[in-house]
């Protein structure tokens, strides 16, 4: 397959898996503020732009962070590269370039959601209506991936949209545990002291394993719990481990040349994660190794782009 | 000014051509209610397809639709093989000229054509000159534009050796009316087309250096905003080859690959939907970005086949034209089958006289135009109109010729209030493989405008399925 056609195919389902989880953090952001102590509220706040390294950014356009202010700059930003209104759009730019090469159900599909997305007014996404968004956001993405799990050939372009849809929420599953952990414990003495309930809920179902914790556990919320479900937990699949299986199978079934170092990483990760310890990975501090992990991803994506999309 | 023009489905008013009577008798048979629906079933489901044109160049203001006219233009197998014949006559002596030119030049030292002619023209390419090609053949896809005139004679009006478009409409246009009327097919014999892309790819193996055996061809596009690109991915995509932007190409040791996932792959021909002078940023215009550095080495190296290929401007220009039948007496020693259109060519200063004196009954064409642009249509011109053509022709009169008004044969054709005639030409593609090869058909381009002799797309033409009766 050309290197230009599987870059496309490649971007396109890492920006809507992007667009998804957007949805997800400022949902459960949304959700946080409704509950959350005064004293966190702010943290809550700079949670979504912690995650998606657009801090900065976001203060050079907006005076003060309120959710309204965060959901525009984040939802629907034409100019922010990290909001959803631009992940769809440039998905769909991507689709369209490779209509060819992918169904005619997934580019409607792909087309119909970038064409309700621009028409999108800013008072639907950014008041009472915003959980309906987001929602709307995280059905389309399913139903992307639906179709493109139904309808396209088992072939390269398949396995391309599949690396970049399992690298990407690995990639979004590990900061939002980096960030949200760190909002919600402070301190390394607050493990396993007393819990704000609904702030590890709203944790929990920003990545769809709430009622999965309760299935697995049948237990009362524990941070290391929560820690090991979105690490660890190969049944649950938004979880860090998971997603790295999922990058393992996708990039050995790819047929490339000089790819060692990028297939070597993969595996790497994904033995990490398999053969993990969550006890191990709390003595040397949760941060640090998702940290680590994040820079490994971020390092295999560049592999990737060297290996096989052409990128020099 | 009544005019006569040779009308395609009538030999008189009330009697119908032999080829023509199955399908008159079901336009009579069948209500015109339903022939109204089918057409907008027609225009929904090209609307649809429309969406796509449009939507690819939506950057660079819409693409309009090309309309097309469920009518069909019918050829009797016995004069499709005489046009055949013809064609393949044509294109051989084409090839062989352009192959003369780049070589030995026997036709230049034998003054049939003036030297400065070929020599000094534009399209004339010295990297060209001593390069052997497989099959010698220049211009391995070539379309030919045919016209009739009064009494139904054939004529070629143009030559189209560089990068002819349009074949797509062929047979998106056949699998329209097969969806359509398909009791229209079952109650004759229709030769089929939709073979097109398997010989195309077969044409295009053919031009690949002689030691390949499974040759890799691809199909190179300038991209997405070309206006033809459409065509460009319907034809990779029918010939199960790969779409290839010049980005995608690259030249190492003499040698051109593709970049693949799984690493370059070697290229052995590429057909190429884009101009030479866009072809090789090293060899041609610098500031090209559509094409690959060292891709004319490469190809005088012998390592990579073009088609078509380089430096074949030369011989399909309006200036060259009138040479045509002269090279086929030349290298093949045979009178021409179909005819040029009388040229004037206003460098010669009698032609000119003959022109300026006649302005006003006569069609002036630049030589390099093309799309039925910069021209002048005397009959149909205002007296400010001639004048200011004049003067252009005075002032630079090598860059024009021209012929009579061709009184272009009509077709029956869709209009607003019915059924009327218009005028249609049609371009048949001619590959030139190991032996040339013609689809039976081509496109039929009609001027839906009434009087219009003009059937340019880009000038409001439509186009119509082209059928060969057996």
């Amino acid at each position: 397959m050309l290197s230009r056609a599987a870059a496309r195919i490649y971007w396109m389902s890492r920006q809507i898996e992007r667009a998804e989880n957007l949805a997800r953090i400022l949902g459960v952001t949304s959700n946080l503020l409704l509950f959350g102590k005064p004293e966190v509220q702010e943290q809550n706040l700079l949670a979504p732009l912690s995650i998606t390294g657009a801090a900065e950014a976001f203060f050079a356009r907006h005076r003060a962070l309120t959710l309204p202010a965060l959901i525009t700059f984040l939802a629907l930003d034409e100019d922010n590269h990290s909001s959803i209104y631009y992940c769809i759009r440039m998905a769909r730019e991507n689709a369209h370039a490779m209509r060819g090469q992918i169904t005619s159900e997934m580019w409607e599909s792909l087309n119909a959601t970038w064409i309700e997305m621009r028409a999108m007014r800013h008072e639907q996404v950014t008041g009472a209506g915003a959980t309906r968004f987001f929602d709307w956001v995280k059905e389309r993405s399913h139903l992307f991936r639906g179709i493109t799990y139904g309808t396209i050939v088992r072939g390269e372009a398949f396995n391309f949209s599949r690396l970049g849809t399992f690298l990407e929420r690995a990639d979004n599953t590990a900061r939002i545990l980096d960030v949200k952990y760190h909002v919600l414990l402070p301190s390394v003495e607050d493990v396993g002291g007393a819990l704000d309930y609904y702030q590890w809920a709203a944790l929990l179902r920003s990545v769809s394993s709430f009622s999965t914790y309760r299935t697995l556990y049948h237990d009362q919320i524990y941070p290391i719990r929560v820690a090991e479900l979105l690490l660890l937990e190969r049944r649950m699949p938004r979880s860090i481990a998971a997603c790295l299986e999922q990058v393992r199978e996708a990039i050995g079934k790819i047929e490339g040349q000089n790819d060692q170092a990028a297939k070597r990483l993969a595996w790497e990760l994904y033995a990490r994660l398999t053969y993990a310890d969550v006890k191990e990975i709390f003595q040397g501090g949760l941060h640090e190794y998702l940290t680590a992990c994040l820079t490994d991803m971020d390092e295999l994506g560049h592999r990737i782009g060297r290996a096989y999309l052409g990128v020099v | 000014m009544e005019r006569h023009y040779y009308d395609e489905m009538h030999a008189a008013p009330d009697q119908v051509r032999g080829h023509y009577r199955a399908l008159a008798q079901w336009l009579a048979e069948t209500p015109p209610e339903r022939v109204l629906e089918k057409r907008r079933e027609a225009d929904l489901l090209f609307h649809r397809v429309g969406i796509t044109f449009a939507v690819y160049g939506d950057a660079q203001g819409a693409e309009r639709l090309i309309p097309f006219d469920t009518i069909p233009r019918i050829i009797p197998l016995a004069e499709w093989e005489l046009l055949v014949k013809g064609l393949t006559q044509r294109v051989t002596a084409l090839n062989r000229f352009l192959h003369d030119i780049y070589h030995g030049q026997e036709i230049l030292k034998a003054g049939v054509i003036p030297a400065e002619q070929v020599l000094t023209h534009d399209a004339y390419q010295v990297a060209m000159l001593g390069l052997d090609l497989p099959n010698e053949t220049y211009s391995q896809i070539a379309g030919i534009d045919l016209v009739r005139n009064q009494d139904g004679r054939w004529h070629v009006l143009e030559d189209n050796l560089r990068t002819p478009s349009g074949v797509s409409y062929m047979i998106e246009n056949r699998r329209m009316m097969m969806r359509l009327f398909p009791e229209l097919f079952a109650s004759q014999h229709v030769l089929p087309v939709e073979h097109y892309p398997t010989m195309l790819l077969e044409t295009l193996r053919a031009a690949a250096p002689r030691s390949r055996h499974e040759p890799t061809v691809v199909l190179l596009t300038p991209g997405p905003y070309n206006s033809a690109y459409f065509e460009h991915a319907f034809l990779a995509e029918e010939m199960g080859i790969e779409l290839v932007e010049g980005q995608d190409l690259l030249v190492k040791d003499g040698f051109v690959y593709m970049r693949t996932t799984g690493g370059p792959q070697r290229v052995d021909v590429i057909y190429r939907r884009m101009d030479d002078a866009y072809l090789d940023p090293l060899a041609f215009r610098v500031e090209s970005l559509l094409g690959v550095p060292g891709l004319l080495s490469a190809y005088r190296a012998g390592n990579v086949g073009l088609a078509n290929a380089i430096g074949t401007g030369v011989a399909d220009d309006k200036s060259t034209y009138p040479f045509v039948p002269d090279m086929i007496r030349f290298y093949l020693g045979e009178a021409p089958l179909i005819e040029n259109v009388p040229t004037w060519q206003c460098k010669r200063p009698d032609d000119l006289a003959h022109v300026l004196h006649n302005l006003a009954e006569l069609v002036v064409k630049e030589v390099q135009g093309s799309g039925g642009y910069g021209m002048l249509i005397g009959p149909a011109a205002t007296q400010a109109q001639l004048e200011a053509f004049r003067a252009r022709l005075q002032a630079n009169p090598s860059n024009y010729i021209a012929q009579p008004t061709l009184a272009l044969s009509t077709c029956p054709t869709f209009v607003e209030r019915g059924i009327a005639p218009r005028h249609v030409d049609l371009r048949p593609f001619v590959l030139s493989g190991k032996e040339v090869k013609i689809v039976p058909g081509g496109l039929t381009r009609v001027a839906l405008k009434q009087g219009s002799l003009v059937v340019n797309s880009s000038q409001g033409g439509g186009t119509k399925d082209t059928w060969v009766v057996d």
